[in-house]
């Protein structure tokens, strides 16, 4: 890997605190760094280096995965550097223009730079212009990449603005939006399950899979995110990034290699065959609700509208349900369920693919419930692992069957721990590997299906955001997406 | 961490193969968070006064620790089997999923040793890679596990002449995967010169390495051994046997497209080699210093917090800074082990050959 130095817009974000300092302190730990790293931290608040060294210093101890290596954590403080102010000021670029070449003389090489954007997406266009007014966008021996947070636009029409912003500086190979999830190892399990075993390529498809089921489940509520999730809602915040890039990796057909543009064209080609919904078809095939007061680990919690920050009528969805078709040879037919809510009863991220009940039943007997449909169930929360249901004999004199669980946890079968989602994100941006990043077409692709729901809802100011109890696993209007007698699964 | 214990004198493998199956069972019906880890068994053969040591050692793997782990203490006159068996778990909160470890120390004799497979084998749990380490020796239970062992490992730098560790992985290799803990020592030092050497700038430099200094442990030769083996494999350099000198041991290699390595200073085309004892405690290598034609060096050395690099360009101007890294000390090196019995190296045998010929008088 290349000699880096990684800069960070942000750098004393809430995201910077908790995420990115603490991961790349662990790859400090673990020897990973490029042989000469250096950080160079961009924020408002006015301080010298040296404080924002101790900054770093005290997020690492608070919230690194590992206690922290003094002389390890030592040596990577030892090359934090800050540069302070606004970032629509000319001067802070000027500023990192003189940090980036300092770095460059101490390193006696020039080191590729990557550009971290943890801020609030308003500034990401504004910071991407001023790089290419420095000439930043662009480095002589060295690469220059830009990593870009979600939100990446607001719909589909800010996400192609803001595409072509960036891209009036930076080319495309040069743009990183990174999608957390992507980073997570389960998701990328996904892959492996997919295409590192015969067991299940031969029935991912429409012959033998009834039904899928994509949850995201939390049970804390938005916490002092008002501002942000008044704005975004639970279908933006979710479905429009990580749900929909986990049901691209379960529908997509076996990439011929896996490399960035390999893979993310069969994602593409996933998300471009799902049909955007006409605005008539919303209704019956999207749901939305907001939480209402109610009990979550036994602790009475507000509603929504009872959240500070949050308006008293405000009709943002904590709480979203669609039902999706994928229209293709492999997938025509089969209905793709994806929910996901704020205060329901548990946390839970998981990926069910529900395969079509047994042709016949020549085994069922009284006295148990019966042959159920396989069902094959990746965990990405709070548990990383897969299970697989498999109908199975009671034990007895009599053919009694009922479900049993084969589980794979990724805390059994490994003795390694797993690395946080952003220490792999951060190392392959450092690399140049795009592969667990979001192109610009996939982008417009996933703002193309949920565009029309966001329209619908914001069209519909008459009826009422249904509400669910805080607590419970949702409203009951979700049920109405599920047809010939399907149910969600038990969160 | 909670524990259930059981113990025995004068037992049969079947008994402690009961009594494990016996509080996996209970444990798991009292707590159904319980599992089992599945991952692979570890068989490890000892003097009976250095089974606490070794225990020690195996506690400080860390996480990286076997299923099961079944250590046989030796001891010379024994007749007959006592042993400790042993369930426990991680510590914390009812409900959440935890990981069960199951270990067994059984108390053998030296005669017991040609038919070792016999008391291990149906200890062990099937399905999983088993894993053998004789950190004292006793090749004739080594030899006898060959059967039910996937992976052997050895630590070459154990045995006083580099030359006999080398023969025994060799040997060990054509039965089973072989995993090196002084092969593992210097995973650091190959992992920072491939990266160094991966720098476009750096990568012509390749091929007209000069000189190469290996500085290590006085009983950590083997290590040294091994990091030269790498390279020489890497880069197609022809061994020749290394001669004694200055403390160490030094000669000259070839390198592709080369004539037989003469004498003296380096012609084109030759690499002088030299392996250096260095004073310091913790086992394994010092430092490594790689010298081009032109002149240009870089030098790496253990410091704190990682590896102090230092290059010297062809025209004499140094630069000095560290790779930032954490020791991962004795224990980490056996952690690490242990994880390496489920992967692959592929560059070792062809390091170990390599270095294995550089003993060659």
């Amino acid at each position: 890997m290349h000699p880096t130095v990684l800069v960070i817009f942000g750098a004393t974000g809430d995201l910077a605190h908790r995420k990115l300092l603490p991961a790349i302190y662990n790859l400090a730990h673990e020897g990973q760094l490029p042989e000469r790293f250096e950080i160079v931290g961009v924020g408002r608040r006015d301080q010298e280096s040296e404080h924002f060294r101790e900054m770093v210093s005290s997020t690492v101890q608070r919230f690194s995965r590992r206690p922290p290596d003094a002389d390890v954590l030592d040596g990577l403080l030892a090359g934090v550097h800050y540069v302070p102010g606004a970032f629509d000021e000319p001067q802070v670029y000027a500023g990192l223009v003189r940090a980036l070449a300092e770095a460059d003389e101490r390193a006696g090489v020039p080191l590729d730079r990557v550009f971290y954007l943890s801020t609030a997406p308003e500034f990401f266009p504004l910071i991407a212009a001023m790089l290419g007014e420095s000439g930043l966008q662009r480095a002589s021996d060295a690469e220059v990449r830009i990593v870009i947070e979600k939100p990446f636009g607001y719909d589909l029409q800010s996400a192609r603005t803001l595409n072509a912003q960036l891209l009036e500086v930076f080319d495309e190979r040069q743009i990183y939006r990174i999608d957390h999830y992507l980073g997570k190892e389960t998701v990328q399990n996904l892959i492996a399950l997919r295409f590192a075993n015969a067991l299940f390529e031969p029935v991912w498809n429409r012959n033998y899979i009834d039904q899928v089921q994509i949850t995201v489940a939390e049970d804390i509520g938005i916490g002092g995110r008002a501002s942000y999730y008044e704005r975004s809602g639970a279908l933006r915040d979710l479905v429009q990034n990580h749900m929909l890039q986990l049901l691209a990796l379960l529908a997509m057909e076996p990439p011929t290699a896996f490399d960035a543009d390999r893979l993310r064209d069969e994602k593409l080609k996933v998300l471009e065959a799902i049909v955007p919904a006409r605005p008539e078809e919303v209704p019956s095939m999207a749901v939305r609700a907001q939480y209402a007061p109610g009990v979550v680990g036994g602790i009475s919690v507000p509603g929504y509208r009872e959240e500070e920050g949050v308006a008293p009528y405000s009709r943002t969805p904590t709480y979203a349900a669609l039902r999706l078709h994928v229209s293709n040879w492999r997938w025509a037919g089969v209905p793709f369920y994806l929910r996901t809510g704020k205060r329901l009863s548990r946390k839970l991220t998981e990926i069910a693919v529900i395969l079509k009940q047994i042709p016949h039943v020549a085994l069922q007997s009284s006295g148990s419930v019966g042959i159920q449909a396989n069902q094959i169930v990746l965990t990405v929360q709070p548990d990383e692992g897969v299970s697989v249901s498999l109908g199975a004999k009671i034990p007895g004199t009599r053919m009694r069957i009922r479900p049993v669980n084969m589980e794979f946890r990724y805390g059994t079968a490994f003795l390694s721990e797993s690395p946080e989602a952003y220490e792999r994100l951060i190392l392959d941006a450092m690399r140049g590997d795009a592969t667990l990043f979001t192109r610009n077409d996939e982008i417009e692709a996933l703002w193309g299906i949920v565009d029309p729901i966001l329209g619908a809802w914001d069209a519909d100011r008459s009826s009422t955001v249904p509400q669910y109890d805080a607590g419970s696993a949702g409203p009951p209007e979700a049920d109405s997406l599920l047809e010939d007698g399907r149910v969600w699964r038990r969160l | 961490m909670t524990e259930e214990v059981w113990g025995a004198r004068s037992t049969t493998p079947d008994a402690i193969e009961a009594a494990l199956r016996d509080m996996l069972r209970s444990r798991h019906a009292a707590d159904e968070a319980l599992v089992p880890a599945r991952v692979l068994n570890l068989v490890v053969i000892v003097d009976r006064d250095w089974k606490g040591e070794i225990a020690n050692r195996l506690e400080g793997a860390g996480r990286y620790h076997a299923s099961r782990t079944v250590l046989c203490a030796v001891q010379d006159g024994r007749v007959t089997l006592d042993a400790v068996a042993s369930v426990g778990d991680e510590e914390r909160a009812p409900g959440t999923p935890r990981v069960m470890h199951e270990s067994v120390v059984i108390d053998v004799g030296a005669q017991h040793l040609p038919g070792l497979r016999t008391i291990v084998d149906p200890i062990l749990v099937d399905e999983l890679p088993t894993v053998v380490w004789s950190p004292h020796g006793h090749d004739e239970a080594v030899e006898a596990l060959l059967e039910v062992m996937d992976v052997v490992m050895v630590d070459s730098d154990d045995i006083d002449d580099p030359a006999l560790a080398f023969e025994r992985a060799q040997r060990l290799a054509r039965d089973a995967y072989v995993v090196d803990l002084a092969w593992l020592r210097t995973t650091p030092w190959r992992e920072r010169l491939a990266a160094s050497f991966d720098l476009p700038a750096r990568r012509a430099e390749l091929p007209r390495i000069a000189r190469l200094e290996v500085r290590h442990r006085s009983r950590s030769a083997a290590s040294a051994l091994l990091l030269v083996g790498w390279l020489a494999s890497r880069l197609g350099w022809t061994s020749c046997s290394l001669g004694h000198a200055g403390g160490g041991l030094a000669g000259t290699l070839s390198r592709p497209g080369c004539c037989e390595p003469g004498s003296g200073a380096p012609e084109p085309g030759e690499v002088l080699v030299a392996l250096r004892p260095h004073d310091q405690d913790a086992p394994g290598l010092a430092g490594v210093t790689v010298c081009g034609e032109g002149g240009a060096a870089l030098s790496l050395q253990r410091g704190r917090g990682g590896l102090e690099a230092c290059e010297v360009s062809a025209d004499g101007a140094e630069r000095v800074w560290r790779i930032l890294g954490a020791s991962r000390g004795e224990g980490g090196i056996l952690g690490e082990g242990i994880r390496q019995a489920l992967l692959r190296d592929q560059t070792y045998e062809p390091a170990l050959d390599s270095a294995r010929a550089l003993c060659t008088a």
